[in-house]
Order: C-alpha cells, then sequence, then structure tokens
C-alpha cells in the first residue's frame, strides 16, 4: 500500500464515488458525442478493475495528458469551448479522470461536487420524470459517498441508514424552500450561443418539405386543457405564422404589426382554455384561432397572431381564449391585400394559365374560389408524408406531375392558384388537430399536428380559412394524420393502430408528465405569486416570501431540535425504573459508575447518605433480583412494588 | 458549529449552481439545489445530536516522567441506544486528535497524549470533542474541561555519577557501604567501575555492559541527600540527580532514604516508595498548576 499513496480507508468511499459517476453520467450519453460516452465508460471501467485488484494510482501526468486531449476534441466537435454544450462534456470527462486519481479524502470530495454538477448539467437537456428519478438516485449515492468517508469504522447497512436519515429529514426542508425561495425570473445575464439549440418547432419559413419533417416526431408542442368541452376537431387549428412572401419556392412571413388588443372584435362561441406551451424559441403563441383580449403580457399582430413578449424558453403557461366563429379582417389595410396578391414574375406558367383559366369571366372572388377548389378536387391529389422532391416551379411539378404532396404543397399551390387569379390569399401555418388524453383530460398537440393551411379574403366576409389539405385527405382534418395517410405509409410508432394498448399506456404517462410539468417544472415566479395569493397573501414579495420561508424553516428546525434532544424511553419497565432511581440520585451528585452493579452502587450510596441507606438497599436488592433471578407471576408484583418505592423514593 | 473547508466549497459550489438554475430557468436545478441545501442544513442538526448527551468523565493518569508524553484517559459513555459514529476528541491547539466511535450503550476509554517539559502537576485542562459526521460539512464541537491532571516526574539525570558510597549519615556508622561481599544486583556500567565486577556473561551474550553490584552490609541503606551533591548544581540539576539516584538505588535493590531541603523522607524500597520519593521531587518548590500549558 505505502508504495501506491492511496488510503485504504478510502476504498468503500471510491466505490460509492464510482457507481454515482456511473449513475450520473449514465443519461448524458443522450447527448454527449459518442466518442466521449466511449472514453468515459472506459476510464471508470479501468477504475473499477483498479479498485477491485491493484489500488495502484495513475500518474498525474497521465491524467492531465487526456484532459488536456479532450479539450482539444472537444473545441473541434463543439467548434467553440466556452459554452453549455463542451463545458458539460469537459465536466464529465473530468469527473471520469478525477477518480482515477483520487487517493485522498479531498480528492473524493472534489469528485462529488464535480459529480453534483454534471446531475444540475443534465437538467439542461432533460428534465422529465425518468431523469429527474436517476438525478435522486445519483444525488442519493453522492450522499452515500461523502458518508462513507466521513464513518469509515461502519458497516453500509449503517451508512445506507445513515443516508435514509439524512433524506427524510431533509425532505420537508426541501418542500418548502422549493415552494417559498423567492424565484427570480431569468436569465441573470447573457447566456452561450447554444443554449437554446435543440429546440423544435415551426420556423417562419416554409419550403417543400419542411412542415413533412415535423410529421415524423411524436413530440408534444403544446397541451391545452379547456373550460367545459372543448371545439370539435374541424375548428382545432392552432394558428401559427401567416406568410405571405412567395418567391416560387419559399413562402416567408412579412413583417406584422403589433397591438395589445386584437384587431377584430371577438364573436360567437368562446372557448376558455390553459396553454402550456413546450419551449420552442419563438415568440408565437400557437393559440386557437382566434384569441380574445385575455393577457396584459401577450401582443395581438396584424395577422391575427398571439404572441409573447420574449421567446418562450422554458415551459410556460397561458390561461387564453379563443372564438372561432369571429369574422376577421372586414376592413383589411389595402397593402396588406396588394402583398396577398403578389406573385414572383415567371414562376410557374402552367398554374397561372390555369388560374387565368379559372378565374376569367367572372368579377366574384367567391365564385373563383368556387372553381379552384372545384379544380383542385378534380386533379388526382395524393396526401403523403413523403412527397417527391420539387424543383424551381414547385407549385407546377406538384400540380400536374408528381401529385403527390403534404399539407404545405396543398397550401402553397392554392393560394398560388387564388393569387394568380387575382383573389388575396396567404399560408398560415400552425397545428391542426389535438387528440384528448382521457386520463386527465387535457388535449395534447403534437409536432406531428403541424400543418399549413390557407386563408383568402374575400369582400364582406373578411380573411376566410380555407385548408385545401381537406380536399384530397378530409380525414386528416378530423381524424388527424394517421387516419389521413395511405395504408402503407410510415407513422410515428405509436400512431399506428395495431399499437392501441401502448397508446393507453402512453396516455397514462403523459398525463403523468403534465402534471409533472404543471406542477414541479412550471413552478416559477408567476406560479408562486398565485399560489400565495390563493393562500391570502396577494402582492407577495421576496420579503413576504423570506419571511415565511424562515418561519416555516425555523419551525422545522425546532420540531428536528426537538427530536434530537429525544429521549428514547427504556423499553422494559424494570430498566425504565432503575435509570429513573440513578436520574434521581444523578441529580444529587451521585450518578451510578458505569462499572458500578447495583450492589456496589448501593453500599456507596448508603455511605454518602446515612439516612436513606435502608431504602436505597431494599430497592438495589429488589432490582438486582428482579434483573439477574425471579420469574413468573411474582416477578410481576415486585416489579410494580419496586416501581412504586422508586417513585416515591426522596433523598432528604 | 462551524462548517469546515469541505463546507465551504459545498456552500461555493452550490451558489454557482443556484445561479445556473436560475439562469436557465431550471426547476429541477432549484430542486437539486434545494435537496443539497437541506441535507446539508439537516447534517448540522445530526452532527450536533452526535455529541448530546454525551458523557465524558475523567479516568486514570498514570505519570510520567518530564519529557514523555502523558496519557490522559477520558471514559467517554453514550447512553443512546444508537451508534455515535466519527467522534474526535483532541486538546485544542493540538490539531491530532484521538478518532472513536462509540457502539450504542457503550463507554470507551481514550487515552490522549500530550507532551510533557516539567515536572510537577499537569492538568489536561481545556478538552475538545467534535465530530464532522455525517457529511464532513460542519463541524460541531464541545469544549469541556476535566478535572483530571497528570504528575510529571522530573526527568532524571540522563548520565548520572554513581550512587553516593558513603554510609547514610544519621543511620549509623557503615549502615551502608558498597562492597564486595554479597551480589546485590545489576547496574549500567559506569566508567570508573573495576573491570573485574563487569557482567561480563551478559554482554557475551550480546546484552548491555553491566557492572556486579555487591553490597558490604546484609541490607545496606543509601541517604540520597540534597546537601551532600555539589555546590555548583542548581535547583533543577540536583532534582534531575536525586530522581536518578532513586530509580538507581532502586535497581540496585538498597533501600534508601531522600533527603530534601524540606525535610528527610523515611527509608524504604519498593515502587510505592519510589513513587513517593519522584512526587516529592516533582513537586519540591513545584512550579504552579497550569504553567506547563504550551
Amino acid at each position: 500500500m505505502a508504495t501506491t499513496g492511496t488510503d485504504t480507508r478510502l476504498g468503500v468511499p471510491a466505490l460509492w464515488l464510482l457507481a454515482t459517476t456511473a449513475i450520473t453520467l449514465a443519461p448524458h450519453a443522450t447527448h454527449l458525442p459518442a466518442w466521449l460516452s466511449a472514453l468515459c465508460a472506459l476510464l471508470l471501467a479501468w477504475r473499477a478493475l483498479n479498485l477491485w485488484q491493484t489500488h495502484a494510482g495513475v500518474h498525474r501526468a497521465l491524467v492531465a495528458l487526456v484532459a488536456i486531449a479532450v479539450a482539444v476534441a472537444l473545441k473541434a466537435e463543439f467548434g467553440h469551448f466556452l459554452g453549455k454544450d463542451p463545458g458539460v462534456a469537459m465536466l464529465a470527462a473530468l469527473l471520469c479522470l478525477k477518480q482515477l486519481e483520487a487517493r485522498t479524502a479531498r480528492d473524493i470530495r472534489a469528485a462529488v461536487l464535480l459529480g453534483l454538477f454534471l446531475q444540475l448539467g443534465l437538467f439542461f437537456y432533460e428534465q422529465s420524470l425518468p431523469f429527474a428519478a436517476i438525478a435522486l438516485i445519483g444525488t442519493f449515492s453522492a450522499l452515500l459517498t461523502l458518508i462513507a468517508l466521513h464513518d469509515p469504522d461502519a458497516a453500509p447497512r449503517d451508512h445506507l441508514r445513515t443516508a435514509r436519515l439524512l433524506a427524510l429529514q431533509a425532505a420537508p426542508f426541501v418542500v418548502v424552500l422549493f415552494v417559498l425561495f423567492p424565484r427570480i425570473p431569468g436569465p441573470l445575464w447573457g447566456l452561450p450561443a447554444d443554449a437554446w439549440s435543440g429546440m423544435t418547432g415551426l420556423s417562419d419559413t416554409m419550403s417543400p418539405g419542411s412542415i413533412s419533417q415535423l410529421g415524423l416526431s411524436d413530440a408534444i408542442a403544446f397541451r391545452a386543457q379547456f373550460d367545459g368541452s372543448p371545439p370539435p376537431p374541424n375548428q382545432r387549428y392552432w394558428r401559427g405564422p401567416v406568410l405571405t412572401d412567395f418567391d416560387g419556392r419559399t413562402w416567408r412571413a412579412l413583417r406584422a404589426t403589433t397591438n395589445a388588443a386584437p384587431a377584430y372584435t371577438p364573436r360567437g362561441i368562446r372557448y376558455a382554455y390553459r396553454l402550456t406551451l413546450e419551449p420552442h424559441n419563438q415568440t408565437w403563441l400557437l393559440a386557437l384561432e382566434f384569441p380574445g383580449h385575455d393577457l396584459p403580457t401577450t401582443r395581438h399582430t396584424s395577422d391575427f397572431q398571439l404572441l409573447a413578449d420574449a421567446p418562450v424558453r422554458a415551459r410556460a403557461r397561458f390561461d387564453l381564449s379563443a372564438f372561432p366563429d369571429t369574422p376577421v379582417g372586414l376592413d383589411e389595410d389595402e397593402a396588406v391585400l396588394q402583398a396577398a396578391r403578389r406573385l414572383p414574375p415567371n414562376s410557374n406558367p402552367r398554374a397561372r394559365a390555369l388560374a387565368r383559366q379559372l378565374g376569367g369571366g367572372t368579377a366574384s372572388a367567391a365564385r373563383t374560389l368556387e372553381r379552384v377548389l372545384a379544380q383542385l378536387r378534380d386533379l388526382p391529389l395524393t396526401y403523403t408524408l413523403r412527397p417527391p422532391r420539387l424543383g424551381t416551379h414547385s407549385v407546377d411539378e406538384f400540380l400536374f406531375e408528381t401529385q403527390r404532396g403534404f399539407c404545405e404543397h396543398f397550401a402553397s399551390a392554392f393560394v398560388f392558384l387564388m393569387r394568380a387569379a387575382n383573389v388575396p390569399a396567404r399560408v398560415v401555418t400552425g397545428y391542426q388537430g389535438g387528440e384528448i388524453n382521457p386520463v386527465d383530460g387535457s388535449m395534447v398537440v403534437r409536432q406531428s399536428d403541424a400543418h399549413a393551411w390557407a386563408e383568402v379574403w374575400l369582400p364582406e366576409r373578411g380573411w376566410v380559412r380555407v385548408d385545401p389539405t381537406a380536399l384530397a385527405a378530409p380525414q386528416r382534418i378530423e381524424g388527424g394524420l394517421a387516419a389521413a395517410l395511405p395504408l402503407g405509409e410510415p407513422l410515428p410508432l405509436l400512431m399506428r393502430p395495431a399499437l392501441s394498448w401502448l397508446r393507453e399506456l402512453r396516455h397514462r404517462w403523459e398525463a403523468l408528465s403534465n402534471a409533472w410539468n404543471q406542477s414541479v417544472l412550471g413552478y416559477n415566479a408567476d406560479r408562486q405569486r398565485q399560489l400565495l395569493s390563493r393562500i391570502g397573501l396577494p402582492q407577495a414579495d421576496w420579503r413576504t416570501l423570506g419571511a415565511l420561508l424562515g418561519a416555516s424553516a425555523a419551525l422545522l428546525t425546532l420540531s428536528l431540535l426537538g427530536w434530537a434532544y429525544l429521549r428514547p424511553r427504556h423499553r422494559d419497565p424494570l430498566d425504565r425504573a432503575w435509570a429513573r432511581f440513578c436520574d434521581k440520585l444523578a441529580r444529587k451528585g451521585l450518578a451510578r459508575l458505569p462499572w458500578e452493579g447495583p450492589i456496589d452502587y448501593a453500599e456507596r450510596l448508603a455511605k454518602a447518605e446515612p439516612r436513606c441507606a435502608d431504602a436505597v438497599r431494599a430497592i438495589a436488592s429488589d432490582y438486582a433480583r428482579l434483573r439477574y433471578g425471579c420469574s413468573g407471576d411474582a416477578r410481576a408484583d415486585a416489579l410494580a412494588r419496586l416501581v412504586q418505592r422508586i417513585k416515591e423514593f426522596r433523598i432528604r | 458549529m462551524l462548517p469546515t473547508a469541505a463546507g465551504h466549497a459545498y456552500a461555493g459550489a452550490l451558489l454557482v449552481m443556484l445561479v445556473a438554475s436560475i439562469n436557465y430557468n431550471l426547476s429541477l436545478g432549484h430542486g437539486l439545489v434545494f435537496l443539497l441545501a437541506a441535507l446539508a442544513f439537516v447534517s448540522i442538526v445530526d452532527a450536533f445530536r452526535n455529541l448530546l448527551q454525551l458523557a465524558v468523565r475523567p479516568g486514570r493518569v498514570d505519570p510520567v516522567f518530564a519529557g514523555e508524553p502523558a496519557r490522559f484517559s477520558l471514559l467517554v459513555h453514550n447512553p443512546r441506544d444508537a451508534r455515535r459514529p466519527s467522534l474526535r476528541l483532541r486538546r485544542p491547539p493540538d490539531p491530532t486528535a484521538a478518532a472513536f466511535s462509540l457502539a450504542a450503550r457503550h463507554t470507551a476509554a481514550i487515552t490522549l497524549d500530550c507532551p510533557t517539559r516539567r515536572r510537577g502537576w499537569l492538568p489536561l485542562g481545556r478538552v475538545v470533542i467534535e465530530t464532522t459526521w455525517p457529511l464532513g460539512l460542519i463541524r460541531a464541537w464541545s469544549v469541556l474541561v476535566p478535572d483530571l491532571r497528570c504528575l510529571v516526574y522530573p526527568a532524571p539525570e540522563a548520565d548520572p555519577p554513581p550512587l553516593p558510597d558513603g554510609p547514610a549519615s544519621g543511620l549509623g556508622q557503615d549502615a551502608v557501604q558498597r562492597g564486595d561481599d554479597d551480589f546485590a544486583g545489576l547496574r549500567t556500567h559506569q566508567p570508573a567501575d573495576p573491570p573485574r565486577h563487569v557482567a561480563w556473561k551478559v554482554v557475551a551474550r550480546g546484552g548491555p555492559m553491566l557492572t556486579k553490584h555487591f553490597s558490604g552490609f546484609a541490607g545496606g541503606q543509601l541517604r540520597l541527600d540534597w546537601g551532600g551533591l555539589p555546590a555548583q548544581l542548581d535547583v533543577e540539576a540536583r532534582i534531575a540527580r536525586l530522581a536518578a539516584w532513586v530509580l538507581a538505588a532502586q535497581a540496585s535493590g538498597q533501600p534508601f532514604a531522600l533527603s530534601l531541603p524540606d525535610g528527610c523522607g523515611p527509608i524504604g524500597l519498593g515502587p510505592r516508595h519510589v513513587h513517593d520519593c519522584l512526587t516529592r521531587l516533582a513537586l519540591f518548590a513545584a512550579p504552579a498548576d497550569g504553567d506547563d500549558r504550551d
């Protein structure tokens, strides 16, 4: 041992540390570069072998060399070194390396802290229930490492007991802190550029194939909890970016003006709901058409979208209302209509010709609309998630050659035809549909529900929604993607009809996740204020919170201290009585010495306090008899007498 | 109740994690930080409880010669039905501690070593019982002053001259005289000893140079007299020599008496007598208690 310099008492903590590291790093494998995960696994395996067999330390120079190599490789991998992703990856490598050179208690403590940092790092990527559970297990393991480090004499069972005790004691404090610790809405300062990478969702442009990419994603885009019954499926249009500008292939949004109030007067049936939006790093809220004037923090655009005041980078909740029957855009600005008629010159000549033919001879926009719809219905167009690739004249190719497309093809072709016939029209993207989770009744809208539809402007009626996809695949609107796609198309796994039991399971799981998201992950400064006003403390600021927190923590601490002072009662009545007797005398400065038997003690007491010598001797001899001899019925009586005598015993 | 160095590092790490959680809006990050903070906080109570109701009583202390470590024994009793792990007992300025654990309802005798320099009484003084259990983040301690002192004998002179040869005055002429008649034992060799008295058999076996010691009279008696020492020796040097002679006299097996300026002790032999003599030497014009703290 002397040659290695490793303290043998560190064996057990080192094993716990190894377990902590493995538990902490395993979920990181989902985002770390594969080579780094493999390197970490290799280093940990080496360490395990190391602990098991030789206890030989690894040379520090080698450790430093590997660390530098990893740093260089990470710079090459990510292109930058100071950011969230390379930072977490570097920490992971350092944690593994720290194990290899852990020789002292101090090294192990440092590694435990590194491990805790990495557990936090995991939450950058994933905060779902299973990951939280893994992190909790990792924290428990880190706790065990520290306990084993500071109590090397004990058996692992004792370590486990200590850890459990600490966890039980800490739990109420965690709850109080979580609820009452003043939450500060972040960020406190600028974040690294890669802070919000990896969020999926719609974008503000649309080209052929951009939405069908989302079609295969099962990820949840948002949830809606309706007060009362939800709107029927054909009114579940969740409005996202409105795309007016077209260059022949790609649709782009025009800059819209924003206002605190909507540009229309809400009318008709009102649906009130709570929208819980998954972070997508954009400002649009994907409100159900058409949102009422609900929240002061949101803005209404001139193209009827609802926007947040900042990109949604954390799961956020909004209490909104929708009026699907509201007529919108009755007195639309002429500039907007002009933009909605504009087409790039020389693009898609065949579609242009078709539109001129359909729009010719009639002045009515409504009539043109009917004709265009009839024409689209007549074309043998197929709805598919795997549309063929299209070239420059995407509308022509779709309408007359490939005739297979996803919603963006349909919307794009329809709007093109309408514009070519001189009717203002535009593409609207967003989500269409939503599935009610039977477990908790919330409506779940997934990325696969992403959709593109169209709006045309008709005099007297304003902007009217037209969903050209419905012409080719009416089931898409009523029954969702799975119902609309022809047989044999690839579907997200859980949309396949054969797997209904799995879907049932998923419903339950998602209801649980939803509850987790709402109550734990979504707990922020706003929710904290709401909670406090519900318990009768409106306008609570950080001072109120601090006072509440202090009071609750003080109460908990007092009860904990009460527990600490608690002296366990002797279970045996004889022991209890004898302890009481000894305590009485101890208060007079005549404590029993630990090695003193009852008779010896009584003799000493008799000498010190001759006046109660007889009583003391009698008690001691009774106790000795009951303790070391005497059983049966007589014992109970004798015991009762002894208890009584001890109770009455006084030193005069 | 104060955080240890590891506790400070832990607190710093937690602060960084909290700022990261706020910055990235991580609800679970808040949760993790709160969990870790709560664990550290309840570990304060657990550390405190680990010391609570411990009974520390003085144990035995054997006299030592100055220069040897005094070994104070303390009896630490755990009245609780649970183990108390990772306790440490130490004398405050001294960082080395006796580490121990106590089983349920168990008493342990813990020995604290403490260096001695000067003869006289050495009180144990302030003792700290402390624990960093369970997480090593918090140090809980309790100061106690056990009523415990150690008698420190004077350090015997390293290379003392041979025992005085002359008869013990006041005990009769020729009462004690070293002679050649009866073998009385062995003592360490002095350069002045005649070579024929060297115990060559012992040397041949690889042992030390010893001188065979013979008494002229049966039960020869020896008087170790303060006044008989050379005048140039100061008080401590005299005491050191007398202490060495007490030991030498005991080793030679001659009954001896110790005469100090404050009186002449009885004649005797045996451990008890040696102890009495050394105690007189230790406490002769002794420095006051507590002066020996370093």
